[in-house]
C-alpha cells in the first residue's frame, strides 16, 4: 500500500477532472480568439470555468485572470503592480518573510529596478503580527504581498485585519492564497485584499493553469506581453484544457469543501497525535490554532529529515521538508529558520499533507511504520545529535 | 552514483544481479550558485546536468533515485582540508579524502539508515574477504590503465565490510560496452578529469579565496639560501614543478625545479632535477590493511596515483606512522600525497606523505 500525504505539493487529479481535460484537448481545439464556431466553443468552455473559479473565491467572472500557475499569478500581481504604481513614486514592497519564493524572489528581482522590501518577520507561531506589519510599512509602499497559508507549516495568516491596515495606509494588498484555496472557504470580500493567486493542481485539478484575482478598478500592467487576451493582462493563446480542468475542479471542491474539511481534519489531528505519542522527541511546528485541515508539521529529535524522507518514501510512504534545491536535493527550510527555530530543526522537520483521497488506513500505515525508522535512524546517529548540528 | 559511465554501470549491474538497488546522489555544493549568474563557483563533478544523468540512468535501470545534501560535510571533511594543505605547502589529495571521509562515512551511514547494507560505487577496485584472517582486502581493480585502489587506501576494515565496487573486475571498455548495450544515457560521455570541484582548473585562486588567512607572498631561494625571485604564495608550487616559476634559468643554464616548500618561511626552495630524487619517505595517518612484520617488509610502492609502483621496504615507525625505504630513488616525493604498499595487487598500507 502506497500512502501518498504530500498534497501541500500537489494533489492527484479528479476522475472527472481528468476526463474533462481529455475532452477538451480532443474536441474543444479552436482558439478562444477565433471568431467562428470552433472559437466560440472554446471561448464558452474558458467563460464557464472562470465562472467556477470565480465562484470559488467569491469573485466576479470578469475579475480573473487565468495564468500558467500560482507563481505567475504572483508574479503578475506583484510585477504588474509594481510597474502600475511606479510613475506614483511608490517603490517599497512588504512581504512575510514565509512567503513562497514565488513572492520573495520577485521581490528580489525588483530590487534591480530599484524596489526596496521589508521583510516582517514571524515569530514561531508562524504567524505575522499586525504590530510588525504596521512597523514595516513605509510613506511609498505600493503593495503588501503576504500568503493566505503558509504551504510548509499551514499557519493561516489574520488577513482581514492586516489588510485592513495596509489599506488605511494607502497601499495595496496582495495574498497567495495557492495553499487555502480548496482547504478552506475563501472569500475576497471577506479576506479585503485587493489581489489573490490561486492555482489548480493544489485542490485536484492539473498543473500548468492557475489564476489571479484582480479586484475590479485595480490598475495592473500585463507581465506577458502581445495579444489582447485576459483583458489584456495576460497575452497568449489560453490553456484551454488546462482551464477547463481547473474549473471542474473548483466546482468540485467548492461541494466537497465542508465535508473534506471534517474528515481531513480528522485524519490530520488521528496522524499528528499518533506520531506525538509513538515517536518520543516529536514537536508540531506553528501555531496549531489556526492552520489548514490538512497540514502538520512535525520536527523529529536527533534525524536528519532528508533520511527519514528517504526511508518513508522506501517505504511506500511519500512526504516533503523544507524545499528542494534544482537538483532535487533538499535545504533547510527558509520558513521554520524564519521562525526562529536553531538550525539543526530547520533539518529536522517533515511536513504530513492530506486530503481528498487520503484514509485511516493510511495514517494508521504511517503511524506504523514512522517509529522503527525513527529509531533506527538514531540509533545510527554516533554522537546524540552532534552530526545534525545540535545546538548550532 | 555521479552521472558517469563507472558508477552508473555499478548500479546497473547490482540491479541486474537481483540487488535491491537504491540510486544515491551527492549535492556538494550549492547548485544556484551557478545556476543564476552563469559563473562557477564550483567545478564541474556533481554539477546539475551529472545528477540529472545520474536520475535519467536510474529511471532507465528503474530503481528510486535520491540526491542527498551534503553541501556542509563535503565543505569540512574535504574542501578545507584542501585549502588548508595548499597553504601549508602540501599538495593534497582530496579524492581519497572524499571515499574514506564522505563516501564511506557520511554518505554510508545515510545509507545504513534507509536500510541498505553494502555501498557501492563505481571505484576500479576490488575488495575481497580474506578466509584465513577475516580481514577485508582491498586490491587493484583489473583494468591497470583505470585503477583507484590508491585512492581508497583509507577505507578501514569498517567501511571495507560495507563496500562493493562492481566495476573492479571490468576493463573501462567492457564498462562502457555495458552501458551501450543497455541502452544507458550516459554510455559515451568522456571521464571526468581535473579535481571535480575546482573551476576551470584553476587551484590557485580557489585555495586563494577560501583561505581562513590571506596567502602571503614570498620568496623563492636556492637550497644555500640565496633569493632568486619572488613568488606569490606557497599554495601555487607543488614539488617537482618546473613550469611557471618566473625565473631566470639556474647559473648553470640548467632548468630548475621546486624542491621544497616551507611554509613558516613562506619560501619556495628550488633547484636541479636531482635534488628531487629520493629514496626514503616517512608517511602518517597510516592505515594498515594487512600485518606487517616488527621488521618491515618488501612492497611495491606508489608516491602518486600516476606514479610507475617502485620495489621499497615498509617499516612501521609507530601505528600511525611509516617510513619507507626505495631499492632506487623516487623523483619528487611531494607531502601531503599518499603513498600506497601494494603486495603484487594487494593493498598492503598507505598513508599521508609527511616528508
Amino acid at each position: 500500500m502506497r500512502v501518498y500525504f504530500d498534497y501541500n505539493a500537489t494533489t492527484p487529479v479528479l476522475a472527472e477532472v481528468a476526463d474533462a481535460v481529455a475532452r477538451a484537448t480532443r474536441d474543444l481545439f479552436g482558439n478562444p480568439s477565433s471568431v467562428h464556431h470552433y472559437g466560440q466553443q472554446a471561448k464558452a468552455a474558458i467563460d464557464d470555468a472562470r465562472g467556477a473559479v470565480a465562484q470559488l473565491i467569491g469573485a466576479e467572472p470578469s475579475e480573473i485572470v487565468f495564468t500558467s500557475g500560482g507563481t505567475e499569478a504572483d508574479n503578475l500581481a506583484i510585477r504588474g503592480l509594481a510597474e502600475a504604481l511606479e510613475p506614483a513614486g511608490r517603490r517599497h514592497l512588504v512581504v512575510s518573510a514565509i512567503e513562497h519564493e514565488a513572492v520573495l524572489n520577485t521581490c528580489k528581482a525588483l530590487a534591480r529596478r530599484g524596489w526596496r522590501t521589508t521583510i516582517v518577520p514571524v515569530g514561531p507561531s508562524g504567524v505575522v503580527a499586525p504590530d510588525d506589519l504596521r512597523a514595516a510599512l513605509a510613506d511609498d509602499t505600493a503593495l503588501v504581498s503576504i500568503m493566505h497559508a503558509n504551504n510548509e507549516i499551514g499557519t493561516i495568516q489574520p488577513l482581514p485585519h492586516l489588510a485592513a491596515m495596509v489599506h488605511e495606509h494607502g497601499a495595496l494588498f496582495h495574498t497567495d492564497a495557492v495553499q487555502s484555496a480548496g482547504k478552506l472557504p475563501v472569500d475576497i470580500r471577506q479576506l479585503g485584499v485587493d489581489l489573490l493567486a490561486v492555482s489548480a493542481h493544489k485542490f485536484n485539478g492539473p498543473k500548468g493553469v492557475g489564476a489571479l484575482w484582480v479586484r475590479r478598478g485595480t490598475r495592473l500592467l500585463p507581465v506577458l506581453t502581445g495579444g489582447k487576451h485576459e483583458r489584456n493582462r495576460r497575452a497568449g493563446t489560453e490553456n484551454v484544457a488546462g482551464i477547463v480542468g481547473m474549473g471542474v475542479a473548483a466546482a468540485a471542491v467548492r461541494r466537497s469543501l465542508a465535508d473534506d474539511t471534517a474528515r481531513v481534519t480528522a485524519l490530520r489531528d488521528r496522524l499528528e497525535a499518533g506520531i506525538l505519542a509513538r515517536v518520543p522527541g516529536t514537536t508540531v511546528n506553528g501555531a496549531t490554532d489556526c492552520r489548514v485541515a490538512n497540514t502538520t508539521n512535525i520536527s523529529f529529535d536527533r534525524i536528519e529529515a532528508e533520511s527519514l524522507l528517504i526511508a518513508l518514501d522506501l517505504e511506500g510512504i511519500a512526504v516533503s521538508t523544507g524545499s528542494a534545491c534544482s537538483s532535487g536535493a533538499l535545504e533547510p527550510s527558509h520558513v521554520l529558520k524564519a521562525m526562529g527555530f536553531p538550525v539543526h530543526r530547520t533539518q529536522n522537520s517533515l511536513r504530513f499533507s492530506l486530503g481528498h483521497f487520503s484514509t485511516t488506513a493510511e495514517v494508521d500505515r504511517v503511524l506504523d511504520a514512522l517509529p522503527p525508522l525513527v529509531d533506527k535512524l538514531r540509533s545510527l546517529t554516533r554522537r546524540p545529535g552532534a552530526a545534525l548540528g545540535a545546538k548550532a | 552514483m555521479s552521472g558517469g559511465v563507472d558508477s552508473s554501470v555499478a548500479a546497473a549491474l547490482l540491479a541486474e544481479q537481483g540487488h535491491d538497488v537504491v540510486g544515491v546522489s551527492m549535492q556538494l555544493y550549492d547548485q544556484s550558485a551557478i545556476d543564476h549568474d552563469g559563473s562557477r563557483a564550483f567545478g564541474s563533478c556533481c554539477s546539475l546536468s551529472d545528477l540529472n544523468d545520474a536520475r535519467r540512468v536510474a529511471a532507465a535501470i528503474k530503481i528510486p533515485h535520491y540526491v542527498v545534501n551534503l553541501e556542509r560535510q563535503f565543505s569540512e571533511k574535504v574542501v578545507s582540508n584542501f585549502v588548508q594543505e595548499y597553504t601549508a605547502g602540501r599538495t593534497p589529495l582530496p579524492c581519497a579524502h572524499c571515499n574514506s571521509d564522505l563516501k564511506f562515512a557520511t554518505l554510508a551511514e545515510r545509507a545504513r539508515g534507509f536500510g541498505a547494507e553494502v555501498v557501492a560505487t563505481g571505484h576500479y577496485a576490488r575488495v575481497e574477504q580474506d578466509a584465513a584472517s577475516g580481514r577485508y582486502r582491498l586490491r587493484r581493480g583489473v583494468d591497470p590503465s583505470k585503477d583507484q585502489a590508491y585512492f581508497l587506501f583509507s577505507l578501514t576494515q569498517e567501511q571495507l565490510a560495507v563496500a562493493s565496487f562492481p566495476v573492479g573486475g571490468q576493463t573501462k571498455a567492457t564498462v562502457r560496452d555495458y552501458a551501450r548495450a543497455h541502452g544507458l544515457p550516459v554510455a559515451d560521455k568522456p571521464d571526468s578529469q581535473e579535481i571535480c570541484f575546482i573551476p576551470d582548473d584553476d587551484y590557485a585562486s580557489f585555495v586563494a579565496a577560501r583561505s581562513p588567512e590571506p596567502v602571503a607572498a614570498g620568496v623563492i631561494t636556492d637550497q644555500t639560501g640565496r633569493v632568486l625571485g619572488r613568488h606569490a604564495g606557497i599554495h601555487r608550487y607543488t614539488v617537482g614543478q618546473r613550469k611557471g616559476l618566473g625565473l631566470a634559468s639556474s647559473p648553470t643554464g640548467a632548468p630548475l625545479y621546486v624542491i621544497a616548500l616551507k611554509s613558516h618561511e613562506q619560501q619556495v626552495v628550488v633547484g636541479p632535477k636531482q635534488a628531487l630524487d629520493r629514496t626514503t619517505l616517512t608517511a602518517s595517518g597510516v592505515n594498515w590493511l594487512m600485518d606487517v612484520p616488527a621488521g618491515g617488509r618488501r612492497v611495491v610502492a606508489q608516491i602518486r596515483h600516476r606514479h610507475p609502483p617502485a620495489p621499497a621496504h615498509v617499516r612501521q615507525i609507530d601505528r600511525d606512522r611509516a617510513e619507507i625505504v626505495f631499492d632506487v630513488p623516487q623523483v619528487a616525493i611531494t607531502p601531503g600525497q599518499a603513498v600506497v604498499g601494494y603486495d603484487d595487487d594487494v593493498v598492503v598500507c598507505g598513508g599521508w606523505i609527511d616528508s
